[in-house]
């Protein structure tokens, strides 16, 4: 296979699940796991006579998005009727945007792999209604529905074909997938379905100028499947070409037990969703006052808080990443600053390495911490006057991440306070010169290797306590008298 | 009960009040006129005996409590497109035969608030799908004038009821002339309010953008009544509009002096019967003997109407039917095979042939390729009527004109011939295309058949329209006939 002759084309749609209490058009909670068609009222099962009511927040949250990425939000949008029959889709029509939709451009950065930032365009963002789901295990040969889903608000996220890798299209998934979690508008749960999306691949040969057949691949739920997928799509479709076939317009499935893609359905089998403006609902009509309104409440967004550590902290550009792709993270992070506020580096990098580390061991949220930022503080603290070194700081940490206990305590019972007193050292010195006698007399008739095994000695007799700056200027007095 | 069937609603709660009658003597009195004249008429689709008496009872005790309102105690029968909770709404369909509402429609909750008792169900084409009522799943309804002909459709049922006086109040709902085209035929008083102004909530849909709910009742006056207490905004529509609710009846005794009437040039074409026409004239006559200055305006659109209707409604109608599959209630066929074969015979078994007609014509009309053409090229022609609607209005106050080209035809006549039965419907579409109030009032006869007058006036003025009727029904007694036999 030859994939440097090819260049792959990628755009994907996020169906991001909105986090408003009631459906987009009724009043049944949302809530996810419930028994079947225990949160479908009657609009939801689409009974005969009920009409679709807009549920205001579901717009607030599209319109937080728009500005967030810098799109325009439509004074005027529309909701569209797409028609076709399913037995999860009660209306026998999903209630979505199409043509004027209420979030049209808008851009989001990513950061690659050699630190370069690539602009990735936003074609659009529309409100539609879910579906709900069919059942199909445990019902001996029949199938069920379950409706609870059936009418939750997405925001349907539609990226321009700019996307060239399928690293680069995880790297803008996830980008995405910090946006809205930011901005309080998904919860991003991908296992429960919260965020997944439909990517659109196709190659083409490097220079072409014309895009090549698309197919894509529907609802995948993980940044890793998503990478996954695209590349055995890129590799398929590649092969495809290379052996003369063509690629047909279609529809696939990524299987994730196989790691591969299968087709659903072509496009000669495909609906005609005979979209036409819906009747039941009047044009959706936002006051300029109403954006600015939203514009206010928007809070710092990742990229600017990103940029503010870097410029405010002195941080790596790839560390502020780390911090903000987490608004809870980057929010501990700055607490920790403000308890220790000499420290931002090294609590750039306890919260990024340490701290990541342990949560992540223990699979926990950072909102789950079981570390106060103060806590943590307390040790940069005890780090920065030289109470603990760097090594033993550690062990400090396992113990408070264990008991929730304060540095100084922790340090203070484990004895583990560093020893800078020169006396103290001197004399620790002394026993392992006493010790060891021939290393001794080969170090003084000019073998230097052995300093090292010195300071080794030392350092172990001091249980790693004994300052090593002073260790080392004191050896060197000591040694040579 | 001779003497309660020519009351008015206000005469009827006078005499309530005054302990003259009871609400269980005057609803007994009407079911059993019901029962009597349902093989003749066959104009409910569901009689509500039992509940009808239990809630006449309620009312009576409301009212010798002093508690209650102008309505309370007063009958009604519900066109049965009207959801209406533990009572069959089966919309005309074999497809919802079997469907028991588990909520009322917002117009059903409202009137039962005031007090209004529900006698039954009627009778109406399927899914409000005709001009006749020939395609209700439960058989045609009867003119009461003369047996043989069609009551008009879609809303036939609420119109012959009233006509045969087996309620005072019916409720209807027009899409291209479902209350007008009937209330004409049948001799009586039907209005379609403004679009928005009448909650659609629990009306099950046609056409979304046309379909409005409104009554059918003998006399402006009593519609003036019944539509105050159904009108209004609900926050469960999204198209009804959020307007105050003024009281129609005060406004009834004004004088016509003055009033601006526009007779519409394309409408007394050569399309309209010869009689018909004398009878809309000698009417109008009557306006300007009341004050009315008369002058003739134009359309030029209005021509177009039926064509862009029979595109937008059946569009709308093809995705508003769509949630008849099978799965979650109605009709479902029996043991089908797999996805496909329920949803084939459900619909196939399930729909009568108009139903389908539609469905198809809607279907094609939305598909790839042919939107622009029609879909979006007849809402352009809807804009244009509704245009010149709003053109006519600056220089008069309502404009009037027939109702229907003929009096009421014999059942089967147009059944073979789609386009003539929609034909029936050229005076009354344009009102719904522009979302304008409008009804129809008895103005004279042709031979021993009812003919309708048909007032359309600018948005909201619902309350102009039945001061103008209400007038003209002061100066006639066309609709105090009752047909023969129904004394």
């Amino acid at each position: 296979m030859s994939d440097r002759n090819w260049e792959t084309v990628i755009g994907l749609e996020i169906h991001a699940q909105l986090a408003t209490r009631s459906k987009i058009f009724s009043g049944s909670p949302t809530t996810y796991g419930a028994s079947p068609n225990t949160q479908a009222d009657l609009v939801d099962l689409g009974y005969p006579g009920v009409l679709p009511v807009l549920n205001g927040a579901a717009v607030r949250m599209a319109v937080k998005f728009g500005l967030a990425i810098g799109a325009r939000v439509a004074p005027q949008s529309i909701f569209a009727r797409k028609n076709y029959f399913y037995p999860d889709l009660p209306k026998g029509y999903q209630i979505s945007q199409y043509e004027l939709p209420i979030v049209v451009g808008g851009a989001l950065d990513i950061l690659l792999d050699d630190g370069a930032v690539k602009r990735i365009g936003i074609t659009r963002a529309h409100l539609e209604e879910d579906a709900g789901k069919s059942l199909h295990e445990g019902l001996a040969g029949s199938s069920g529905i379950d409706l609870n889903r059936a009418g939750t608000p997405l925001l349907e996220i539609v990226s321009e074909p700019q996307l060239r890798s399928a690293k680069e299209a995880v790297a803008y998934m996830k980008k995405v997938h910090t946006l809205v979690r930011y901005l309080e508008i998904c919860d991003g749960n991908m296992q429960e379905g919260s965020f997944r999306c439909d990517a659109n691949v196709s190659v083409r040969p490097q220079g072409a100028q014309q895009l090549g057949t698309r197919t894509e691949i529907k609802n995948v739920n993980s940044f890793r499947f998503v990478e996954k997928a695209i590349q055995y799509e890129v590799g398929r479709q590649i092969e495809v070409l290379e052996s003369g076939g063509r690629i047909v317009q279609e529809t696939r499935l990524y299987d994730p037990d196989r790691g591969e893609t299968r087709s659903m359905r072509t496009k000669e089998e495909a609906n005609d969703y005979r979209y036409f403006p819906d009747p039941d609902l009047l044009p959706l009509v936002l006051a300029p006052s109403f954006i600015d309104e939203v514009r206010a409440s928007l809070p710092e967004l990742p990229d600017a808080k990103a940029q503010r550590f870097v410029a405010h902290y002195g941080l790596t550009p790839y560390d502020a990443g780390v911090l903000t792709a987490s608004r809870e993270l980057a929010a501990y992070y700055e607490e920790v600053v403000r308890h220790a506020p000499g420290e931002p580096i090294a609590a750039a990098h306890w919260v990024t390495g340490e701290l990541a580390a342990a949560l992540n061991r223990d699979s926990l949220d950072v909102t789950d911490n079981p570390l106060p930022p103060a806590r943590l503080a307390g040790l940069l603290a005890r780090m920065a006057d030289a109470t603990i070194s760097g090594k033993l700081a550690k062990e400090v940490f396992e113990a408070m991440w264990a008991s929730g206990r304060e540095a100084d305590a922790i340090i203070e019972e484990k004895g583990l306070k560093q020893i800078t007193d020169a006396a103290a050292i001197g004399r620790i010195i002394e026993e392992v010169m006493a010790k060891n006698p021939a290393q001794l007399a080969d170090y003084r008739a000019g073998k230097d290797k052995l300093f090292g095994f010195f300071v080794g000695q030392v350092m172990k007799a001091s249980r790693g306590k004994a300052n090593p700056a002073q260790v080392n200027e004191l050896l060197k007095t000591k040694l040579s008298s | 009960m001779a003497a309660l069937i020519q009351k008015t609603l206000a005469e009827l709660a006078a005499g309530l009040r005054g302990k003259q009658f009871s609400s269980v003597e005057l609803a007994r009195g009407l079911l059993e006129r019901i029962e009597a004249a349902q093989p003749k008429l066959n104009a409910l689709i569901t009689v509500t005996r039992d509940a009808a008496l239990a809630a006449a009872a309620a009312a009576d005790r409301d009212i010798g409590a002093g508690r209650g309102g102008p309505l309370t105690g007063i009958p009604l029968i519900h066109k049965d497109i009207f959801c209406t909770e533990g009572v069959r709404t089966s919309c005309g369909s074999r497809m919802l035969d079997n469907f028991i509402a588990p909520y009322d429609a917002t117009v059903v909750a409202r009137l039962r608030s005031a007090g209004m008792v529900m006698l039954g169900k009627a009778n109406m084409d399927e899914f409000a799908m005709g001009s006749s009522n020939e395609t209700s799943f439960y058989g045609p309804v009867r003119n009461p004038w003369d047996a043989r002909l069609v009551p008009g459709g879609s809303s036939g049922g609420s119109a012959a009821a009233v006509a045969a006086r087996l309620a005072p109040v019916a409720t209807a709902t027009d899409t291209g002339g479902s209350i007008r085209q009937p209330a004409a035929l049948c001799g009586v008083t039907g209005v379609k309010p403004t679009y928005g102004r009448v909650s659609r909530y629990g009306m099950i849909a046609f056409a979304s953008s046309l379909d409005q709910g409104g009554i059918i009742t003998a006399s402006a006056e009593d519609a003036a009544l019944v539509l105050r207490a159904m009108a209004g905004f609900d926050p469960r529509d999204s198209t009804s509009v959020d307007r105050p609710v003024p009281d129609y009846t005060a406004a009834l005794g004004r004088s016509l002096a003055g009033l601006k009437v526009g007779l519409l040039e394309e409408f007394f074409d050569k399309g309209l019967d010869a009689d018909n026409e004398r009878q809309i004239r000698a009417a109008l006559g009557v306006f300007a003997g009341l004050g009315a200055s008369l002058r003739e305006v134009s359309l030029p659109s209005i021509p177009l109407s039926v064509p862009a209707y029979y595109v937008v409604a059946p569009a709308e109608c093809s995705s508003n039917l769509a949630r008849y599959d099978g799965v979650r209630f109605g009709y479902r066929c029996r043991e089908p095979r797999d996805l496909l074969d329920l949803y084939r015979r459900t619909r196939g078994e399930g729909f009568g042939a108009e139903v389908k007609r539609r469905i198809m014509t809607g279907t094609y009309v939305l598909s790839t390729g042919y939107y622009d053409a029609y879909y979006l090229k007849a809402q352009k022609v809807r804009r244009l009527i509704a245009n010149d609607f709003e053109r006519a209005f600056r220089d008069v106050d309502v404009i009037m004109g027939p109702t229907t080209p003929t009096p009421a035809f014999e059942i089967g006549a147009k059944t073979a011939d789609p386009i003539t039965m929609y034909l029936n419907d050229i005076y009354t579409i344009g009102a719904n295309l522009a979302g304008l109030p409008a009804l129809s009032i008895p103005c004279g006869f042709v031979g021993k058949l009812p003919v309708g007058l048909q007032i359309i006036g600018p948005h909201f003025a619902e309350e102009r329209l039945l001061t103008a009727a209400h007038a003209f029904q002061r100066e006639t007694d066309w609709h105090r006939r009752i047909p023969p036999g129904y004394e």
